[in-house]
């Protein structure tokens, strides 16, 4: 478990500091995966450095293990440090050993005997898939491998947190859900508690329990990576689940297209787990009329329903009818009004992203 | 060798030495060539990493940060660097005779060479120790290793194809001094060159100096070159023919598969 409280870190004094975290609180409990995103120089690398106190907060504190760190010395740090396991983006291995002399390498530092650093190395590469790469060097393996060889050195000291620093940066697709299922095996199996700092919203959705978002070194929205997505007017659920564009969708509803009947077009999310598979159908029947799909997102996340879709009610339809029906689905609905709205929308998520 | 001619001799054909003769003295004067280097490069080695290390680690983001003492030490290493070694050499002359007893012969060209060696490597080590990515510094951090781990275990270790690189040619420019040695009498092969190929236009002696000088420089670099080799894994790669299991990058779905073992 680690806990971050009111933490703080100016640089530079007077007129010319600024800060890059401000009064920070996040905690992260055992068996938990909490994802920290944020646009470049929201204070992502910052919060990375303070975690593990390479870099010294200005202020609050770092606990883990019911110790504070900011507390310590140079060398009971150096021991607290061993609690939290660090996973870096480029997998920081020395080029000049094998994958097993790099999960050996804090074993060693902590002056472990050889015959224990052995097992304990065969066990950490068994655990991450590799126990037939030991002597492999790291040039020999492939981006998710060297990922891997990295997690399992960042367990060889047995830490209760796991700080995973832009660890599926610049992996490739494969290779980033290869660790991102190797990150929530240990999660379950260690009850590790891990902060996962990324700026990739499709590994949050495949990897997070709950969610910050970090905004000028504040986190300005926090929860449930699942209550986030249904909520429409979550902006972090929004980035997370991108709205594809539906200027088409509005472009069959043009009112002067005589072939076919004007649409009214209505935005529709999940709110929650309750909505039936088959609610497209059901909410025709009960309009008495078919509502037509113009486009959709859904997926599943963690075993839940999320997502959202276009549907083009008849024009001659009541809007309180189409909304009740679709609230009483367990659907979120709102009539779209304009372009305008449509791009506004749009333009949140991205602020999010980038 | 009754070396009276001082001066120049304009038509030196009769004083030439004949082809056999050349052996005779250009053997011993290598092997002069390769005491003094070698005798200099162990004095570098010994001086210089510790110096390198102190570089790297007292400037800004090393290990240990001391802004005053690094630029102090930093001053003191460019001006061994900066004078031409002639002119160091002669700089020194009343060190190295407090040191040898002589300002003559091999101890004496040791002592500036060693020092003008040792600044140029102390600045190969420090640029080898910077190249090393800070990524590597910051995972050993904060797995919990002390400064003096990081610097063996990571930095020193990391560093090694590169500085076994910058010894090759630290060796190299040190036969070079060897050379420039040579003309105020130290004796090797810049000696030999100098007094037979020079003053007596001894063209047989010249070239055989300049053939001999030549194999030396290029026997160091392939040495050097080969240690490299053996010391950087990835270039150890083609010569691994007697590996039994053949090297590749495994596809993706080995890659997901793995996970699940």
């Amino acid at each position: 478990m680690i806990e971050l409280r009111s933490l703080t870190k100016t640089y530079g004094e007077g007129q010319h500091a600024t800060t890059v975290l401000d009064s920070l609180d996040l905690t992260v409990s055992p068996g938990e995966i909490t994802a920290v995103v944020g646009p470049s120089g929201a204070g992502k690398s910052t919060l990375a450095a303070c975690v593990t106190l390479l870099e010294r907060p200005t202020s609050g504190a770092v606990v883990v293990g019911g110790r504070d760190l900011t507390a310590l010395g140079e060398k009971e740090l150096r021991e607290a440090r061993r609690g939290i396991g660090t996973v870096f983006q480029a997998d920081g291995l020395l080029t000049r050993r094998t994958a097993a002399q790099n999960v050996e390498l804090p074993l060693r530092h902590l002056g472990v005997v050889p015959a224990q650093r052995k097992a304990r190395v065969a066990e950490l590469l068994e655990r991450v898939g590799l126990a037939d790469k030991a002597h492999r060097y790291p040039h020999e393996l492939s981006g998710g491998q060297r990922q891997r060889v990295g997690i399992a050195r960042a367990l060889a000291l047995r830490p209760g947190v796991l700080l995973s620093d832009e660890a599926t940066s610049g992996l490739d697709p494969q290779a980033t859900a290869s660790t991102v299922a190797l990150l929530k095996e240990l999660r379950d199996d260690l009850q590790l508690a891990v902060l996962f700092i990324t700026h990739e919203m499709d590994t949050v959705v495949a990897v997070a329990d709950t969610v910050a978002r970090l905004d000028a070194g504040r986190i300005v929205e926090h929860g449930a990576l699942v209550d986030l997505l249904h909520t429409p007017a979550s902006p972090l659920g929004r980035a997370l689940l991108p709205r594809r564009s539906h200027a088409g969708a509005a472009a069959t509803a043009e009112p002067d297209d005589v072939a076919r009947p004007p649409l009214s077009v209505w935005v529709v999310s999940h709110a929650g787990n309750r909505v039936p598979g088959d609610w497209l159908v059901r909410a025709s029947r009960a309009l008495g009329t078919d509502l037509e799909l113009l486009g959709a997102s859904l997926s599943t996340v963690a075993g839940v329903q999320v997502g959202h879709a276009v549907v083009g009610a008849a024009a001659h339809l009541d809007d309180a009818d189409v909304e009740a029906v679709l609230i009483g689905l367990g659907l979120h609905a709102q009539r779209e009004e304009s372009d305008a709205a449509q791009q506004r929308l749009a333009a949140d998520a991205l602020e999010v992203v980038a | 060798m009754t070396a009276v001619l001082a001066a120049p001799v304009l038509a030196a054909t009769s004083t030439d030495l004949s082809w056999g003769e050349i052996p005779a003295l250009v053997l011993p004067a290598l092997g002069d060539t390769l005491v003094m280097v070698g005798v200099t490069m162990l004095v570098v080695v010994a001086l210089g990493t510790p110096l390198g290390v102190a570089l790297d680690a007292l400037g800004p983001g090393g290990l240990t940060p001391r802004p005053v003492l690094h630029r102090v030490l930093s001053a003191v290493v460019s001006v061994g660097r900066s004078l031409p070694f002639l002119i160091l050499m002669a700089a020194l002359v009343p060190f190295t005779r407090l040191v040898t007893g002589t300002n003559i012969g091999i101890p004496a060209a040791v002592v500036p060479m060693a020092l003008a060696g040792t600044a140029f490597f102390s600045r190969i080590v420090e640029n080898s120790l910077r190249s090393v990515s800070p990524s590597l510094v910051r995972v050993a951090r904060a797995s919990g290793a002390s400064p003096l781990q990081v610097l063996t275990s990571v930095k020193l270790s990391e560093a090694v194809p590169s500085i076994l690189g910058g010894l090759t040619i630290n060796t190299i420019a040190m036969i070079e001094y060897s050379a420039i040695a040579g003309t105020i009498g130290a004796g090797g092969i810049g000696y030999v060159a100098v007094t037979y190929g020079y003053q007596r236009f001894d063209h047989g002696v010249m070239v055989t100096t300049i053939v001999v000088l030549v194999a030396l420089v290029a026997a160091v670099q392939a040495l050097g070159d080969a240690a490299v080799r053996a010391t950087t894994p990835h270039s150890r790669r083609r010569s691994r023919w007697w590996s039994a299991t053949p090297t590749s990058v495994p596809t993706a779905r080995e890659e997901l598969a793995n996970v699940h073992h």
